[in-house]
């Protein structure tokens, strides 16, 4: 069990880790996109084989739905010429692969350095499996002992929120407003439309 | 059996790649992307840090760090979208300064 379980473990991260590197070489966004629900589908995985049942399930609504549809409207919402990028400098890929080593040889070396796994926890692991992280477990704390955090979260949504209607709204309603478009309606309408109309009353 | 450190260590991976992808791309889009991608990285690692010592509370923190992951891809998109529409370019370098 423990065996089918490490394998699982190294599925999903070799899946995943190959995604996120393909990911963030795609041409096409659309790619980009896919390649990502792939990520966050296999990080739900492993959320499963650590026992967080109820992130899992957050992983999967929240990032693997919400959040990639969101990125494909945005990507809806380009012209296709500018969905696909140029091709990458010298630069950036020599700094792209700098960092990625770097990263990786300070986890490693990180990782490498430390003792395989404290004692006390897996101690604790082998006669108290069941970590039991299902819905009960993680939202009682969620609202007792973090329900400030938790209103200063829903704060953060709705200030997000109204932003964004903000940050959106704008636009539009500078475009409405245009007197060109007044202008427009007077010139070529014989029969007065009720805004040409309130016009010339005035 | 799933050691701590296998965990960490696919973590630090992720991170690093989200990291690089950040570095590599100049569009906005796969940019953000990178950044969830890291945002997701820290998350495996406080999950398994939570799960070997048997304790919740990391996994509560995971759920605030969702929240606000889906707060910022919302803030960051309508951002693109802004610029989209001023300069009809999603390349980080068409912005050079904030005034339009």
């Amino acid at each position: 069990m423990a065996e089918f379980q490490q394998i699982l473990f190294w599925v999903f991260s070799i899946a995943m880790l190959t995604a996120g590197a393909l990911m963030i070489t795609r041409d096409n966004l659309v790619n980009s996109a896919m390649l990502l629900i792939q990520v966050f589908l296999c990080m739900a995985g492993i959320f499963l084989l650590l026992h967080a049942f109820f992130l899992a399930i957050i992983q999967v609504l929240v990032y693997a739905g919400a959040v990639v549809v969101l990125f494909l409207f945005v990507i809806m919402l380009l012209r296709p010429e500018d969905a696909k990028t140029s091709a990458f400098s010298p630069l950036a890929n020599a700094g792209a692969i700098g960092t990625f080593a770097a990263l990786c040889g300070v986890a490693m070396y990180t990782v490498s350095g430390t003792p395989a796994a404290p004692s006390v926890a897996s101690g604790a692991l082998a006669q108290a499996e069941p970590a039991a992280a299902g819905l009960r477990e993680v939202v009682q704390p969620v609202f007792g002992q973090y329900v400030l955090a938790f209103e200063l979260t829903a704060l953060i949504l709705l200030a997000a929120m109204v932003g964004v209607v903000v940050m959106s709204k704008r636009d539009a309603a500078n475009s409405l407003d245009t007197p060109n478009r007044l202008d427009a309606i007077d010139a070529n309408n014989d029969v007065t439309t009720p805004l040409a109309q309130e016009r010339t009353e005035s | 059996m799933i050691t701590l450190n296998d965990c960490l260590l696919v973590s630090g991976m992720l991170f690093a790649l989200g990291v690089a992808g950040v570095v590599l791309r100049k569009n906005m889009l796969v940019l953000l992307m990178s950044l969830e991608m890291t945002l997701n990285a820290a998350n495996l690692a406080v999950v398994a840090f939570s799960h070997f010592n048997q304790k919740v509370s990391g996994q509560v923190f995971t759920f605030f760090v969702i929240a606000i992951a889906a707060a910022e891809v919302a803030v960051g998109l309508a951002i693109v979208v802004g610029l989209y529409r001023t300069r009809q370019k999603i390349d980080v370098d068409s912005v050079m300064e904030l005034k339009s």
